[in-house]
């Protein structure tokens, strides 16, 4: 019967069980709860963190937290710099980018290549640049792998995302068909609102497949202003990023309230997040679970394992307790206790090492993956689920062979008869 | 008093049944010293688990104090014997990962002591039997006639009606034993009813009567005339 004389009795003997343990069995058990912890928590973390990452790099490098954009029935932001103008006045706010954003064709080796052969060209965004802005945007200058960053004076001249170029690009994407032989320096052919330049790379822009900057040409904006012929400086796209602590819905609504919506649409990050992101979160985040299930498996035997061990080899002792007159409910809560106590060790430790160290540290460290920089996503409230589940996985797993020891005959423990 | 009826024990391994008890019939009054002897196999440790309620007799009956113990449950015998029973086994039988005063503690609190009370009762059992300087030392920090005096009081902490002793000096050097012997036979003198097993005849005669068991059966049960003291017997 579950007294509290036997919680009592049950949690001395496992204090002292625990206390005078070989330091080496605890270590190793409590390792044991560590890993497991991490591999529940980090690994379904890191699998949500992939598409985290690649929503991340829509909201840092394209959409910043509130975007402006054009209706569905233009094709272009009217009373653009009226709206920049607005935009940048207003509190909150520590980024602007305004983009003119076209199609367009780039086409390389158009010299060397046979005239029977296909020309080795590419349909392209491009991107017409506030240079500065962007940079202070996206932090677009840091993601050249090759050659330099536009400067505002620049003519003729183009960064290509990595995607873009047949070295880097990440598989075989349909419609796209990536330049060869193209370095910083090499000339290619711009195609764009109807005019085609012979334009000089100036440098390569090396992101994540999934990135929005991967499969984009920037240029300087007055140059793609010139070629789309856009003498009312309307532009396509004007993306904000704000200050922390700064409500996107509020500035939204600002914005709206402003009159804007008249001319564009508004919305923030989680407005402009494509369908079906959210979906594709909770998959990963249930195959990450199956996979943290298993290991919460292998933890739950491992402790059986320890345990019964434990227990088997204490075989004689557990009937001494019994001879002497301790309840049987009382030897099992001590095997329960050190479990719980395995466990909770393990889990502060893995609390400690998870929210100290490594989510701060992969949030500005993320892990590179073609697919996009990955963070580790380990929300408190789920995090603290996961602990709770591996508390009652070890405690059943601890209770199991003390109950199967415990129950043999008393006599035959203490004599060590089978 | 404990009165045991036409106890029988058998063991079987496969077809065939080995009776080791056959028809035991004894009474041990209240404050009686009983030594219960006789050669290595003739069931006198079987004898004991039986008595003790540490084992489960095939047929028969062991009745302590007017209540049969055949109708207890697991459970209430474990309760029984926590409440009603010490022991003292041969090979001490101390928890290893427990000090000298932790083992004494132990069932104490099992019986719903405080543990500032029952470390009380617990060191003052230890120095009865002269351990008050080792409280702290686990058992494998102590000799063997030493862990032995602390099984015996952590049997005799919380005065039990019976103190059972399974060949208390089987594994003790000569001068161990005589401490031991002498605890027993204070303990008898203070009205400590006690039932131990031995092969020795030399320790048998501390006890005030003697049954003798050969072959699962009592073959004499005589009181003792000339009782050994530690101090006469010069062991």
């Amino acid at each position: 019967m579950l007294s509290l004389l036997n919680i009592r009795v049950g949690f001395y003997l496992a204090l002292r069980q625990i206390r005078r343990a070989s330091r080496w069995t605890t270590t190793l058990i409590v390792f044991v709860m560590l890993l497991t912890f991490l591999n529940l928590v980090v690994v379904t973390g890191v699998l949500v963190g992939i598409i985290q990452g690649i929503s991340n790099q829509y909201r840092t490098q394209e959409t910043g937290d509130v975007v402006v954009s054009s209706l569905d029935s233009k094709d272009f932001i009217e009373n653009s710099p009226q709206i920049i103008a607005l935009v940048k006045s207003l509190p909150g706010v520590a980024q602007v980018s305004s983009r003119y954003i076209a199609g367009g064709t780039i086409e390389a080796n158009y010299f060397s290549r046979d005239q029977k052969e296909k020309p080795n060209e590419t349909g392209a965004s491009v991107d017409g640049i506030n240079v500065a802005d962007e940079n202070a945007f996206s932090n677009l200058s840091t993601h050249v792998a090759e050659g330099s960053y536009l400067s505002s004076s620049d003519y003729d001249t183009v960064l290509l995302g990595s995607q873009l170029i047949d070295r880097y690009s990440f598989g075989k994407m349909p419609g796209l068909t990536p330049l060869k032989n193209v370095y910083p320096g090499t000339k290619i052919r711009l195609t764009l609102g109807g005019h085609t330049r012979e334009v000089v790379v100036k440098g390569i822009v090396s992101v994540p497949a999934n990135s929005p900057l991967a499969a984009r040409v920037f240029m300087p904006e007055g140059e793609v202003r010139e070629l789309i012929g856009r003498d009312d400086y309307a532009v396509n796209e004007i993306a904000t990023l704000l200050l922390p602590g700064t409500d996107p819905i509020a500035f939204r609504d600002l914005l709206l309230r402003s009159g804007v919506g008249a001319n564009a649409k508004v919305q923030t990050f989680e407005d402009a997040t494509p369908n079906g992101v959210a979906e594709i979160k909770d998959t990963f985040a249930m195959i990450g679970n199956a996979i943290g299930s298993i290991g919460l498996v292998v933890a739950a035997i491992t402790i059986f394992i320890v345990i019964f061990i434990n227990a088997v080899t204490r075989r004689k002792f557990i009937g001494i307790l019994k001879g002497i007159g301790i309840s049987g409910e009382a030897i099992e809560i001590s095997y329960i206790f050190q479990s719980i106590f395995y466990a909770a060790i393990g889990s502060s430790l893995g609390l400690l090492f998870l929210y100290g160290f490594l989510v701060p540290y992969i949030a500005v460290h993320p892990i590179v993956l073609p697919i996009s920089n990955a963070i580790i996503v380990a929300p408190v409230a789920s995090t603290l689920l996961r602990i709770l589940l591996l508390v009652v996985a070890t405690i059943i797993a601890g209770y199991l062979p003390a109950r199967m020891i415990v129950r043999k005959n008393t006599l035959d423990s203490i004599l060590g008869r089978t | 008093m404990i009165t045991v009826k036409q106890l029988i024990r058998s063991f079987k391994d496969g077809s065939r049944e080995t009776r080791v008890l056959k028809g035991i019939d004894l009474i041990v009054k209240n404050g009686e010293f009983v030594a219960i002897i006789g050669r290595s196999g003739a069931g006198k440790s079987t004898l004991l688990y039986q008595m003790s309620l540490l084992d489960e007799p095939s047929a028969g009956d062991v009745i302590v104090d007017g209540h049969s113990t055949n109708e207890m449950s697991t459970d209430e015998e474990t309760q029984f014997r926590l409440f009603n029973f010490g022991y003292v086994f041969q090979d001490y039988a101390l928890l290893p990962e427990l000090t000298a005063l932790e083992n004494v503690v132990l069932p104490l609190i099992m019986q719903g002591m405080p543990i500032a009370a029952a470390e009380e009762k617990a060191t003052a059992a230890l120095r009865r039997v002269g351990l008050d300087g080792r409280l702290d030392n686990l058992p494998s920090q102590l000799s063997g006639g030493e862990q032995q005096r602390v099984s015996i009081s952590r049997a005799i902490a919380h005065t039990p009606h019976v103190l059972f002793a399974d060949e208390p000096t089987a594994n003790l050097d000569k001068e161990s034993s005589a401490v031991v012997m002498q605890l027993f036979a204070e303990l008898h003198a203070a009205g400590q009813t006690i039932i131990m097993v031995t092969h020795e005849d030399d320790f048998a005669r501390f006890a005030e009567r003697i049954v003798k068991i050969d072959d699962g059966m009592i073959v004499s049960d005589e009181r003792v005339t000339i009782r050994n003291r530690p101090l006469e017997s010069g062991v």
